[in-house]
């Protein structure tokens, strides 16, 4: 008895009793608000596909840029008018189930289409911005403590300058420049290991002196970005831009990828010296690997909850330049100009201030919630305690 | 400290450098010219163009318009392209108008979010805490501009005051008490508005800072010597968990000018976002750099304000 009581020890080693799937639902169940969060978030996510679906195409079920002028600014839950509608005029649903605007185009399916514009635009403006994050911050904290030498920079700025003459129509210089690049390329390549440290003359020693960190110089970077004040720069590069729905994605990417880097540098830092990442080394692994089998997902949590956060953020910061007038042009529909063209009729017709107002407003909640819910559960500290 | 401070002032000045390249390539790069900004105007011949080209140096190669910029800025001759008046004279005007939008914000932000986070960490779990939690999430979410509205037909309508303007138009000679209150009232709102956002975002860090403290070995020892409960919480905890908050009177500087573009125009405020706005629909450069340039200053003055209050607060940091 006493015998088969230590086999069973030994055939069960001491793991934790839940698997990580089980300490996950155990721990959302707690957080009931994060729940919520993610609900809404499946809810908001099913109604922009389906939207996408309704609303696209050259024949959709529900039309959200037909004009019915004699049908303007009827309240939600209005019966059309039948008589005086042409039968592919009426509504799909047979009711103005928000109502319409002053134009008398539907409400409920100028919503659907932008729940479309507002998802892709947190996704792929977060998306872009966590790949970068992910990038700068990696090399940042993996290999931060290379130096860049006085031959990489110089050959970076032949090569801008070169490119940058091109672009402005000398030729001859910018040819001869990127030509000098290219044959320092060729040149580093193949004679990599033929030079040995002791031979170097003096221009050589210049050369590869070493000048600035690879960790220093992104950091500055990321100092310069966060020296802009972020909405006022998006405003001004979405301005200047022509108005379309990715240029406002990339620009609101493009601007937001610093508070990733610093993450993301900062695990990468502290995972670089744990044992686990020598023992990789030590087998042979290569860098790539390394970062991307071993260290990645150590590091992925505080990225997922920022990213979380980064798509309320990226859907506000939409709907505020479409609002301003700098969002995706008409006569595509998103919450923002909804809104924006419904204020004029604010006393007249609420529901067009309201309705895009609160539809904002409970997808931006969800995901705020959903993404503090996520900290939580991916922090050990709390994890422990229930 | 000394040194820490040189060497941050030559880090900073190196930093605000590029900042300047940086921003001067985003404006010149971008596609669409200043002088076409209003093709359709009968006014706007080649000739005038042309005359506006060379005026504004615009016919000249990028980084000698980029030289020609800043040392403008610098001697304070920047001139706006709109209606050539003084960029820095303008920016001062507005600025005097946007302060006590920015100080009166600041003042509600941080009176209230300091009672409600702290209250919310000693009552950790209750009703209270949950529900100032759920509240702060849902300022934090709500779109400024939509609330923005609720707010202004909210007041209109029960309290019959105007609201949008920095005062009512033609008021001109009515009693100063009267003109007092009349501006009161035309301040509260956008304060209110750019406040909420701050209460929201600052009282759950103190949330956290009093609970990270709270749950310290000499806050147990505090109660274990039979201190009263409001020693232990004002006294040992409350002390301990302000000390990052010293710090963040530097990084609201920023906040003087980056404004809020949205709320001022919603309430069309003459103030600095508003300017910014409508240098950027005018294409108005030297207006949308300098403003630029200034925000960027504000910021590394922030950040360096924050970095020396925290060597004086904190004697275990040494830069």
């Amino acid at each position: 008895m006493n015998m088969d009581k230590k086999d069973f020890y030994i055939e069960s080693p001491p793991v934790p009793k839940r698997t990580r799937m089980q300490e996950l639902q155990h721990v959302f169940a707690q957080n009931r608000l994060a729940l919520l969060g993610l609900l809404i978030f499946i809810l908001f996510f099913c109604c922009a596909v389906t939207g996408l679906f309704l609303t696209s195409g050259s024949s959709p079920v529900c039309d959200p840029s037909m004009v019915r002028l004699q049908e303007k600014l009827r309240p939600p839950l209005a019966r059309p008018n039948l008589e005086s509608l042409k039968p592919r005029e009426i509504p799909a649903l047979g009711i103005y189930l928000m109502g319409t605007d002053d134009l008398g185009r539907d409400v409920f399916s100028r919503m659907l289409q932008g729940a479309w514009v507002s998802l892709t635009v947190g996704f792929v403006a977060v998306g872009i911005s966590v790949l970068i994050g992910i990038f700068m911050g990696g090399i940042a904290g993996y290999f931060g403590q290379k130096h860049f030498r006085m031959d990489h920079i110089l050959f970076t700025l032949c090569l801008v300058l070169g490119t940058g003459l091109i672009i402005i129509n000398s030729y001859v210089v910018g040819t001869v420049l990127l030509s000098i690049c290219s044959a320092y390329i060729f040149y580093s390549l193949s004679g990599r290991n033929r030079f040995k440290k002791k031979d170097l003359s003096f221009w050589k020693a210049i050369l590869r002196r070493n000048t600035i960190s690879v960790d220093t110089l992104i950091m500055r970077i990321v100092d310069i970005m966060l020296c802009f004040p972020s909405f006022f720069l998006i405003l001004t590069v979405v301005a200047l831009l022509p108005a379309s729905i990715y240029n406002i994605m990339i620009v609101i990417g493009l601007t937001s990828w610093m508070g990733t880097t610093r993450f993301v540098r900062a695990e990468f830092l502290s995972l670089r010296e744990q044992d686990f990442v020598a023992a990789a080394r030590a087998l042979g692994l290569g860098n790539f690997r390394i970062i991307f089998r071993h260290i990645m997902p150590n590091a992925v949590a505080p990225v997922l909850v920022s990213a979380t956060i980064g798509i309320a953020s990226a859907i506000l910061t939409e709907a505020g330049l479409s609002f301003l007038g700098f969002g995706v042009p008409p006569p595509h529909a998103t919450w923002g100009n909804i809104l924006s063209n419904g204020k004029n009729f604010i006393f007249d017709a609420p529901w067009l201030t309201f309705i895009p107002g609160i539809a904002i407003l409970i997808v931006v909640l969800s995901f705020n919630l959903f993404g503090e819910g996520l900290r939580d559960v991916l922090n050990p500290k709390l994890r422990e305690r229930h | 400290m000394l040194s820490f401070i040189g060497r941050s002032v030559v880090q900073k000045t190196v930093t605000l450098f590029f900042v300047s390249i940086v921003s001067f390539l985003i404006i010149h790069l971008a596609p669409g010219k200043p002088s076409q900004v209003d093709p359709l105007n009968p006014k706007f011949t080649p000739e005038v163009v042309e005359r506006f080209r060379k005026e504004f140096h615009l016919d000249k190669p990028l980084y000698v318009q980029y030289v020609y910029f800043y040392q403008d800025l610098f001697t304070g001759k920047t001139i706006s392209w709109k209606d050539n008046q003084s960029v820095l004279k303008k920016i001062w005007e507005r600025f005097l108008n946007s302060l006590p939008l920015f100080v009166v914000g600041t003042l509600i932000t941080w009176t209230l979010s300091f009672p409600i986070g702290i209250r919310s960490a000693i009552f950790r779990g209750g009703i209270y805490d949950r529900s100032t939690t759920f509240l702060s999430y849902l300022l934090i979410s709500i779109p400024g501009f939509f609330f923005a509205y609720v707010l202004i037909i909210f007041v209109v309508t029960h309290f019959h005051v105007p609201v949008i303007g920095m005062e009512t138009f033609g008021i001109g000679d009515a009693p100063a008490a009267y003109l007092f209150m009349d501006r009161i009232w035309h301040l509260l709102l956008p304060s209110v508005l750019s406040a909420t956002g701050g209460i929201a975002v600052l009282s759950r860090y103190v949330r956290s800072q009093m609970l990270e403290v709270e749950g310290q070995e000499y806050i147990r020892t505090a109660r274990a010597k039979g201190l009263p409960a409001e020693q232990v919480h004002y006294k040992h905890a409350l002390r301990n968990a302000l000390l990052p908050f010293v710090t963040m009177f530097g990084l609201i500087l920023p906040g003087l000018i980056g404004g809020s573009v949205i709320i001022e125009s919603i309430f069309s405020w003459p103030g600095m976002g508003r300017m910014a706005y409508e240098a950027i629909l005018a294409r108005d450069y030297p207006v949308i750099l300098t403003v630029n340039f200034v925000s960027a200053v504000l910021v590394l003055a922030g950040t360096f304000i924050s970095d020396l209050l925290y060597l004086v607060v904190d004697p275990r940091i040494r830069l």
